[in-house]
């Protein structure tokens, strides 16, 4: 169990990788962005790759009418995901810590590890709406409106993940280094319950 | 009389022997295979970068342009001595103080010789250095923004020529006179020329972080005309070498009565002890009037300043820092190798050409081996400071580079042809036509301890029928050569703009990874700046009125401006909020007498109109910016001198 526990640690501690490095990140390239633009998710708001990216990539979309790229102060997502992240990681450490001391059993871990997978799953639920609304709340007064077959006005929302070609952008959206250290942390609790209950039943057993 | 018409005769003899027996060597003509071979040599593919940068004098367009090698793609024209409509270069309230001069505003140059930066002997790609020959003047472009960001008057100097070529760490660049004049100027008979006039050669330091220029002293040199110089470097670092010719001091007809003397002289300069003289209070300061003009990459604005006094130094007064080398019939190029012991005279009526040695002349110099002197310089004699001849190369020699391979490459004016010979045997290993009548060649990283081999280029003096024709002006003709191999191979032919006397080129990495991409606009310090659409306004101050105006794809802000009369002077500043690589904007005003304005990303520049005429008049972006480019324009109402029309301006509502 002890070994388990401190994986259990070292896991939920990867989460802290997201205060440091971006969870996500989307790249715009184009014929005259051979150097694409890119933003980077960061729990606490959205900067640009390059110095200048969000300021250029505001001023493309003004043309179709598409709103700014929120400053963290403009969404109440970039103040509580923080709180949450920081919250999930000590209590990760906590559990791990109690089970390193076998107060708590493994079952924990695997509790831990679905709490937060339904956190995750409701976060990425907020970012998609956020691009629906991103791509899809135009300015009525846009210079250059753009209507599908069907005459309804085109969306520009970004994918939530992988490729979408956007008018004249080829838009890539993938985790990044956040976002990978929290899905490795996060496999490593499941691991953390594995060892758990390995040696539980191995006791059991004996 | 009869004299000219022997020499016209005997050079028209020579002429002829030599083209008959060009045209047997002509190889221009290959196989299908081969010729594709070659191609393949100089092809880059669409998207892909050349692997060298090459500088070209503009020469008579004041300017400097720039290639990559090997395709021979021009990629950018930089404004240096001459005004440039295209940016508003020399135009623009910003540049003008540029092209100030001891003689007012100067709207063209005539360039002639680059030289990019050193450290330790090799070229680090900092800021590269051009020669105005006309009315003297050195200036320095930055290599991060590809601008001329300084330039330094040579007082005393006429026909600057000898320049502008830096020593191994760029504690100099050095300007020579070609003319000699009277010093200070004066009003007295051409016909005392013999005696009177004197020769100055300034050596103008260089900081070493900021780049700043200043001229630390000048060396007042007999009455010649000194052509070419180059830097000692390695063992004779500290240094300097200067071709001269009419050491007869001719003032007329110099084609004939300065090709008498059977030898003229290199010039060895020891500049580091004439350094150490001035450094110690040596030398004296003589009144002067020169310009200095710096140009602020915050301000975006360029300041005039008279320089006062300069600093000279009499040779005579400094025992054992200046030697004569006689080197045959008026030489031209004064090369030196990369080992810095060879120093290579080209001397343009000679058959041969002459090679001094470096530790020979010390030698000499060390045995006070003298022939006699001249205005109290000491002249060496000619075979204690010989290293060796090339026998019969070519007819006209005039440059020569160094393949730091041990080979050196002269070119033939006369017989129109590049020879590569070997340093040490000095023997002949290879020849190749150029077309038509070569002047300098270039070889990347030329002057300097490690040249970097592989290609060499010839810039020729006469085009003819290389190209398809445009009349009686052609651009002038450049070939580039493949040369890491025992013979060189002509790979390429491209014209090139203006009359590019000299070049300087180098591998592009170190250049291309220091290339700017914006200025920040948050670092903009020009007084008349409008970081955003908030501080944007119109000011009127008596007759002037400036307004303050920013451009962001599409629009002007303000773009409808009213209270201007006729007859005011108004200053349209433009600052450009793009943050964006390759966004510039324009502007242009109906009516301006002046060029338009190209402003690029956090750049603010000013135009002045002066408007002659009531009415409304547009102006619009020049640069097609983005899809709504054409959207990108306005109107300014001008009303009649008199009228109470009040200053008003407005960006997407009517002007109430
Ligand atoms: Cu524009």
């Amino acid at each position: 169990m002890k070994k388990a526990s401190i994986i259990m640690i070292i896991g939920s501690m990867l989460l802290l990788g997201l205060f440091k490095f971006p969870l996500w990140n989307i790249m715009l390239g184009a014929p005259q962005y051979p150097e694409p633009l890119g933003m980077n998710i960061y729990v606490d708001g959205i900067k640009g790759v390059q110095e200048f990216d969000l300021q250029n990539i505001d001023g493309l979309n003004h043309y179709i009418g598409m709103k700014t790229i929120p400053k963290p102060g403009e969404m109440w997502e970039f103040s509580l995901f923080p709180k949450v992240i920081l919250g999930m990681v000590l209590l990760g450490v906590i559990i791990g810590l109690l089970g390193y001391v076998n107060k708590v059993s493994y079952k924990f871990f695997i509790g831990w590890f679905l709490f937060m997978s339904i956190l995750g799953v409701l976060g990425m639920y907020d970012f998609n709406n956020w691009l629906m609304d991103y791509g899809s709340n135009l300015d009525p007064h846009a210079i250059i409106k753009v209507t599908n077959p069907d005459g309804t006005p085109m969306s520009y929302k970004p994918p939530l993940f992988g490729y979408q070609k956007l008018l004249n952008f080829d838009v890539t959206s993938l985790p990044h280094i956040g976002g990978y250290l929290m899905f490795v942390g996060m496999s490593l609790t499941l691991v953390a319950f594995w060892l758990g209950r390995k040696e539980s039943l191995k006791k059991a057993t004996e | 009389m009869k004299n000219i018409l022997k020499s016209t005769l005997a050079i028209l003899g020579v002429l002829v022997t030599f083209s008959s027996c060009n045209n047997s060597s002509n190889s221009n003509k290959k196989s299908g295979a081969l010729a594709s071979n070659v191609a393949e040599k100089v092809y880059v593919a669409p998207g892909e970068h050349d692997s060298h940068y090459a500088f070209l004098s503009g020469g008579y367009s004041g300017n400097l342009t720039v290639y990559g090698l090997p395709s021979g793609r021009m990629f950018k024209e930089i404004p240096v001595f001459s005004q440039f409509p295209t940016s508003g270069y020399g135009y623009s309230e910003e540049t003008k103080p540029m092209l100030n001069t001891s003689h007012g505003f100067v709207p063209w140059g005539d360039s002639h010789h680059p030289d990019i930066s050193q450290t330790n002997g090799e070229i680090d790609g900092r800021f590269i250095f051009i020669n105005e020959n006309n009315t003297p003047r050195i200036a320095k472009i930055d290599l991060t923004t590809f601008e001329t960001t300084e330039i330094i008057e040579v007082p005393n100097s006429a026909g600057n020529h000898s320049s502008s070529f830096v020593t191994e760490n760029t504690e100099y660049v050095v300007a020579g006179t070609r003319f000699s004049v009277p010093i200070p100027q004066r009003d007295m008979p051409i016909s005392e020329y013999k005696g009177n006039f004197q020769g100055a050669l300034s050596f103008i330091s260089v900081a070493p972080e900021t780049g700043n220029m200043d001229i630390k002293f000048q060396v007042l040199m007999p009455g010649f005309n000194y052509d070419l110089s180059h830097p000692g470097r390695g063992k004779s670092h500290g240094w300097f070498f200067f071709t001269t010719y009419n050491t007869e001091e001719a003032s007329t007809l110099l084609e004939v009565n300065a090709s008498q003397n059977d030898k003229d002289f290199i010039a060895a300069i020891n500049w580091k002890k004439i350094e150490e003289y001035v450094n110690n209070g040596g030398g004296t300061m003589m009144p002067a009037n020169y310009a200095h003009n710096v140009y602020d990459e915050h301000t975006h604005t360029a300041t005039s300043t008279m320089k006062k006094e300069v600093r000279v130094v009499n040779p005579s007064e400094v025992p054992g820092a200046v030697y004569f080398l006689p080197t045959p019939k008026s030489p031209h190029g004064c090369d030196v190798d990369p080992s810095g012991e060879y120093i290579v005279g080209n001397g343009k009526l000679s058959a041969n050409l002459t090679v001094h040695s470096f530790t020979k002349m010390l030698a000499a110099i060390e045995n006070k081996k003298f022939a006699g002197e001249a205005y109290g310089i000491p002249i060496l004699n000619f075979e204690d400071v010989l290293a060796g001849v090339v026998e019969q190369p070519g007819l006209g020699p005039l440059h020569t580079e160094f393949d730091g391979q041990g080979n050196a490459y002269t070119t033939f004016f006369i017989s129109s042809e590049v020879v590569k010979w070997k340093l040490g045997t000095w023997e002949v290993l290879d020849r190749k036509p150029t077309f038509y009548s070569v002047g300098h060649l270039t070889i990347p990283g030329g002057n300097s301890r490690k040249p970097q081999g592989k290609y060499m280029f010839a810039m020729n003096k006469i085009t003819k029928d290389r190209y398809l024709p445009t009349g009686p002006e052609m651009e002038h003709s450049a070939q580039l050569y493949d040369i890491s191999g025992d013979k060189m191979e002509l790979l390429l032919d491209f014209p090139t703009h203006g009359e590019p006397h000299y070049a300087a080129a180098m591998r592009a990495d170190l250049i291309k990874e220091r290339s700017k991409k914006i200025y920040r606009l948050e670092d903009n310090k020009h007084p008349y700046a409008a970081k955003s659409d908030d501080d944007t306004k119109v000011v009127r101050k008596g007759k002037e009125v400036h307004i303050y105006m920013t451009t962001i794809r599409s629009h002007f802000s303000p773009d409808n401006i009213e209270g201007v009369k006729v007859g005011d002077k108004v200053y349209f500043h433009v600052t450009n909020l793009e943050q964006d690589f390759d966004v510039p904007h324009g502007f242009a005003v109906l009516g301006q007498n002046t060029s338009e304005l190209l402003v690029m990303p956090g750049q603010t520049k000013s135009s002045v109109w002066i408007p002659t005429k009531v009415g409304v008049w547009p102006f619009y972006c020049t640069d097609f910016c983005s899809a709504l480019h054409q959207e990108m324009q306005g109107y300014i109402r001008v009303s009649a001198a008199d009228s109470s029309t009040p200053i008003k301006w407005s960006l997407g509502e009517d002007i109430e």
